[in-house]
């Protein structure tokens, strides 16, 4: 009765709601609260002993101090890194910004244990690229990278676009009269940056960098192909090893170390949503006109250098792959008569397992990324028209599933899904399971770009159409659909780009006969078919930039806010 | 066509309230104008009468149809309710047509195609938008698109027609237009009319009556000449017009008329034949006249050129500010007689 008091004019749109609702929290948040049940709890009463003796082994500390460790040198490099570029490209008048901007951001696209298998490519003993050029250090020398300051130095370059996009965002709210202010009122040079734009940019620079190094806590990839081979374990790689060696037996187990490092994650996500409210606060006024200040006879020279980290961070690894991957065994020096392109065969046509992951990948993202525009679209419009508190509530953590590490999302889909309530099934083993986790981790990925473009939309569209007589179907087809169609595109392509390539949820969650693109490469890579490996990631290379290319084509008719490197 | 019956509606938002006790009744084919300040309720009970939102007490009845009763909890959604309902920011939909815009009310109600192009062709003809039938909204200028949204209002022959502050976005000579638009809209259609707006010219100049409100309040509801010469309060007075509300320091009465000692002067003044007893006069500038040998000695502080008149704004010995109307020019502390002529009076609790 209240409730229809408070929504009276459509009652049809609050039922709709309460029903979107309820499968959306089932996706997203139900696993993370079975696996909070899991860790509190032994043989069904409320226990933390389990916590005590995981937290007493060992392995558990040294990989708790090793993921500390990586991800926050890790997240220092992306700092100075993504911070670097947001001052210069934000703040000053260099050319070409567009692409620079484009070419920052795809680090972030490429998946991690790629990075990782490219950037091998150009070091170390048996690098095609260093042998073709005559430079490779002697055989037995040790590949540099396999170490903790290896992981480091790739956990920064894979994350600085997060660091550099939260602070360019930060600094375009900035608006010039505020610089202009300062100059009419004396101040020059680093004395404005310094005492006029730092202060107003810290907020943001304290949340991308909080953002960043959850994201590089839960990363898997790269620890995992550099980490693993050096005996250097971190809390995901531990997770992956107990699981693949001992099954669920270790269920328990893995479910405390999965809640240490989502108690790790929580902790940085709260200091990001402290320092992103603050920002909110005081940044208010125009901002027509963003910051440009002149560079004058330094603007070619910081191009140039600009342009030359981009080659050495993007450019460089890829021609490793691709060297890599044109030869016939692994540390052949790559020459005219060298050249073959076997491994590509070999592996786009031939490899029954390639094949069954290219069709798995594609059916996952594709699935994924329909079934989410189907929820999230209907559901990010109820959820603006009608705010109560239960779905506000979801929208403050609807985010978690996305943040907290692949890891803990994983172990958290198998304790919900391995055994179905009231039946002996379990999806465990299938393909449902990693889609289901698909579903859950990608939720936001697909909502917020939506929910940008429909609070963009004026509510008297829907209105409009209720007063000539539609109803909720209608509105929803004729009005809501059309209109946030761009806006769903973009989340629907960030989808499948995302989840095209992911390796952390499926790394635990495959089998035979499931294996997804990421748990191939992986594979591969793993048992020494480097060129076949090299091949297939360069292939997923090329997906990923075109389609990031499609969105940057279309990227101008959409709303604000919808496209992530567009903000 | 069909009137509308409110009784003793209310609406409260997160316990705020911003509608209190509203029980009135607009005729069938009126043309109503709710004038109120921002803030002062107009909006939400227009959107009640549309049924976007539903009102937490009261009853609502639209011709013979029982719109909304907070008792019951019943409740007609606004796609029942046969309303037309003209949006500030037009609400134009941008992916369609301008003759899709028109027709979709008709497509809604699952006519046939030849019955659609009809209806369609004779709302966009009657609005004057056949040339633009083809273009998106997005090429229209403002007053085109406010003529879409109308056209897309009259198509499905509504019962009633709200309008929130529809003229809100368009300058000043726009504006002017479309008030004849709107007024012939409403004689040819003889549509019952409910419109808000904030600007007082517009109202008297469209309204058949105008309801002034204020702090969710219906403050007076009449017709527009009533209004200006006859307010019941001093919101209603001070709103509406200009004027200067002045308290009352004695009042004489006999049976031709009424007397009141008005800042320190007598003066015969009007009221309602029932009121009992009056406090407040409200002097407005045609109640004041200057002369040389006025009782009400006046000080010129403000000086504004009308066209072809000045309104003076002066301040009385006892530090009153009256506003009065010259011809002639004055300059700024001049001192002035004021004469005050049968300003209407009423009683404020």
């Amino acid at each position: 009765m209240h409730q229809a008091l408070r929504n009276g004019g459509s009652r049809s749109e609050t039922r709709l709601l309460s029903a979107i609702l309820v499968i959306a929290i089932g996706l997203t948040l139900a696993p993370v609260l079975r696996l909070f049940v899991e860790g509190v709890t032994q043989d069904g009463a409320p226990s933390l002993a389990l916590f005590d003796t995981v937290l007493a082994q060992p392995a558990t500390l040294s990989a708790l101090k090793h993921s500390l460790i990586t991800a926050g040198a890790g997240t220092l490099v992306s700092l100075l890194l993504g911070a670097g570029f947001a001052f210069l490209v934000a703040l000053t008048d260099l050319r070409a910004k567009p692409a620079l901007v484009f070419c920052l951001m795809i680090p972030m696209m490429i998946p991690p244990q790629i990075t990782a298998l490219s950037w091998t490519q150009i070091m170390g003993p048996s690098s095609v690229l260093l042998k073709t050029l005559g430079i490779a250090p002697p055989l037995g020398a040790p590949q540099p990278l396999y170490s903790a300051e290896g992981i480091i130095l790739l956990l920064g370059l894979q994350h600085m676009s997060i660091n550099f996009l939260t602070l360019r965002a930060g600094l375009r709210a900035i608006p010039q009269e505020v610089v202009e202010a300062a100059r009419i009122s004396g101040a020059r040079g680093l004395r404005t940056w310094w005492q006029v734009v730092m202060p107003l940019t810290l907020p943001s620079l304290a949340a991308g960098t909080a953002i960043t190094f959850v994201t590089a806590l839960g990363n898997f990839g790269i620890p995992a192909m550099l980490g693993i081979p050096a005996g250097y374990v971190t809390l995901p790689t531990l997770v992956y090893q107990k699981l693949a060696g001992m099954g669920t037996t270790v269920l328990a187990e893995v479910s405390v170390l999965a809640m240490l490092i989502g108690a790790v994650a929580v902790i940085g996500i709260l200091i990001q949503r402290f320092f992103q409210s603050r920002q909110r606060v005081y940044l208010v006024g125009s901002t027509s006109r963003p910051l440009a200040i002149p560079l004058g006879a330094a603007r070619l020279p910081v191009e140039i250098l600009l342009w030359a980290v981009v080659f050495a961070i993007l450019v460089l690894p890829l021609f490793g792959l691709i060297a890599t991957s044109l030869v016939p065994a692994y540390g052949v020096p790559l020459r005219l008569d060298t050249v073959t392109l076997a491994a590509w065969q070999e592996v786009l046509f031939r490899q029954p397992a390639t094949t069954r992951a290219f069709v798995n990948s594609f059916g996952l993202a594709s699935g994924a990324a329909l079934t989410l525009m189907l929820i999230c679209l209907p559901l990010a419009w109820l959820m603006e028209r009608h705010p109560t508190r239960l779905s506000r509530l979801f929208d403050s953590l609807l985010d978690l599933p996305y943040a907290l590490p692949g890891v803990v999302l994983s172990i958290a889909m198998i304790l919900l899904l391995i055994k179905l309530p009231f039946t002996e099934a379990t999806l465990y083993g299938t393909i449902w399971i990693i889609f289901l986790a698909y579903l859950a981790r990608f939720f936001a990925v697909m909502f917020r770009p939506v929910q940008a473009s429909l609070k963009q939309l004026d509510p008297a569209m829907a209105e409009a159409a209720q007063s000539v007589g539609a109803g909720l179907t209608q509105r929803l087809r004729d009005v809501i659909l059309p209109l946030s169609a761009p806006a769903a595109a973009a989340g629907a392509i960030l989808v499948f780009l995302t989840a095209f390539n992911e390796l952390t949820v499926s790394a635990l969650l495959w089998s035979s006969g499931t294996e997804t693109l990421g748990v191939v490469i992986f594979n591969l890579d793993d048992s020494g078919e480097t060129a076949m490996a090299s091949a297939l990631a360069m292939t997923i290379v090329l997906v990923v930039m075109a389609l990031m290319g499609l969105i940057q084509i279309f990227a101008r008719r959409f709303p604000k806010g919808v496209v992530p490197w567009q903000t | 066509m069909a009137d509308i019956n409110l009784s003793s509606v209310g609406k409260t938002f997160a316990g705020t309230p911003a509608l209190a006790d509203i029980t009135t009744r607009f005729e069938d084919g009126e043309f109503i104008a709710l004038l109120g300040p921002s803030g002062c309720g107009k909006t939400t009970l227009l959107r009640l009468l549309a049924g976007f939102d539903m009102p937490s007490t009261g009853q609502i009845r639209i011709g013979a149809r029982d719109m909304a009763n907070a008792r019951t909890g019943k409740m007609v959604p606004p796609e029942e309710r046969n309303i037309g309902f003209v949006f500030q920011s037009y609400a134009l939909w941008p992916h369609m047509t301008v003759r899709r815009n028109v027709s979709y009310p008709l497509e809604i109600r699952k006519l046939t195609k030849p019955e659609i192009a009809a209806g369609t062709e004779a709302a966009l003809a009657a609005t004057g938008l056949a040339p633009y039938a083809d273009r998106m909204p997005s090429d229209l200028s403002g007053g085109q698109r406010q003529r879409v949204a109308l056209a897309r209002c009259l198509v499905s022959h509504p019962d009633a027609v709200l309008l929130d502050e529809p003229l809100a976005n368009l300058d000043v000579a726009l504006r002017a237009s479309m008030q004849e638009v709107f007024t012939d809209f409403h004689k040819r259609t003889g549509a019952t009319m409910v419109y808000v707006t904030h600007d007082q010219a517009e109202a008297m100049a469209m309204a058949d009556r105008i309801a002034v409100m204020d702090q969710g309040r219906i403050q007076q509801f009449d017709t527009p000449q009533t209004l200006y010469e006859r307010p019941h309060n001093r919101f209603v007075a001070e709103f509406v017009g200009r004027g200067t509300v002045v308290p009352v320091q004695g009042i004489e009465r006999d049976e031709s008329a009424l007397h009141a000692h008005v800042l320190g002067a007598r003066i015969a003044v009007q009221s309602g034949n029932n009121a009992p007893s009056v406090s407040h006069v409200c002097l407005r500038p045609e109640n004041l006249s200057i002369t040389e040998t006025g009782d009400l000695r006046a000080k010129v502080t403000r000086v504004t050129y009308l066209g072809g008149r000045y309104l003076l704004e002066t301040v009385a010995e006892c530090g009153t500010r009256l506003l009065a109307e010259t011809r002639a020019k004055f300059d700024i502390g001049a001192q002035l007689g004021l004469t005050i002529t049968t300003p209407w009076a009423f009683r404020e609790d």
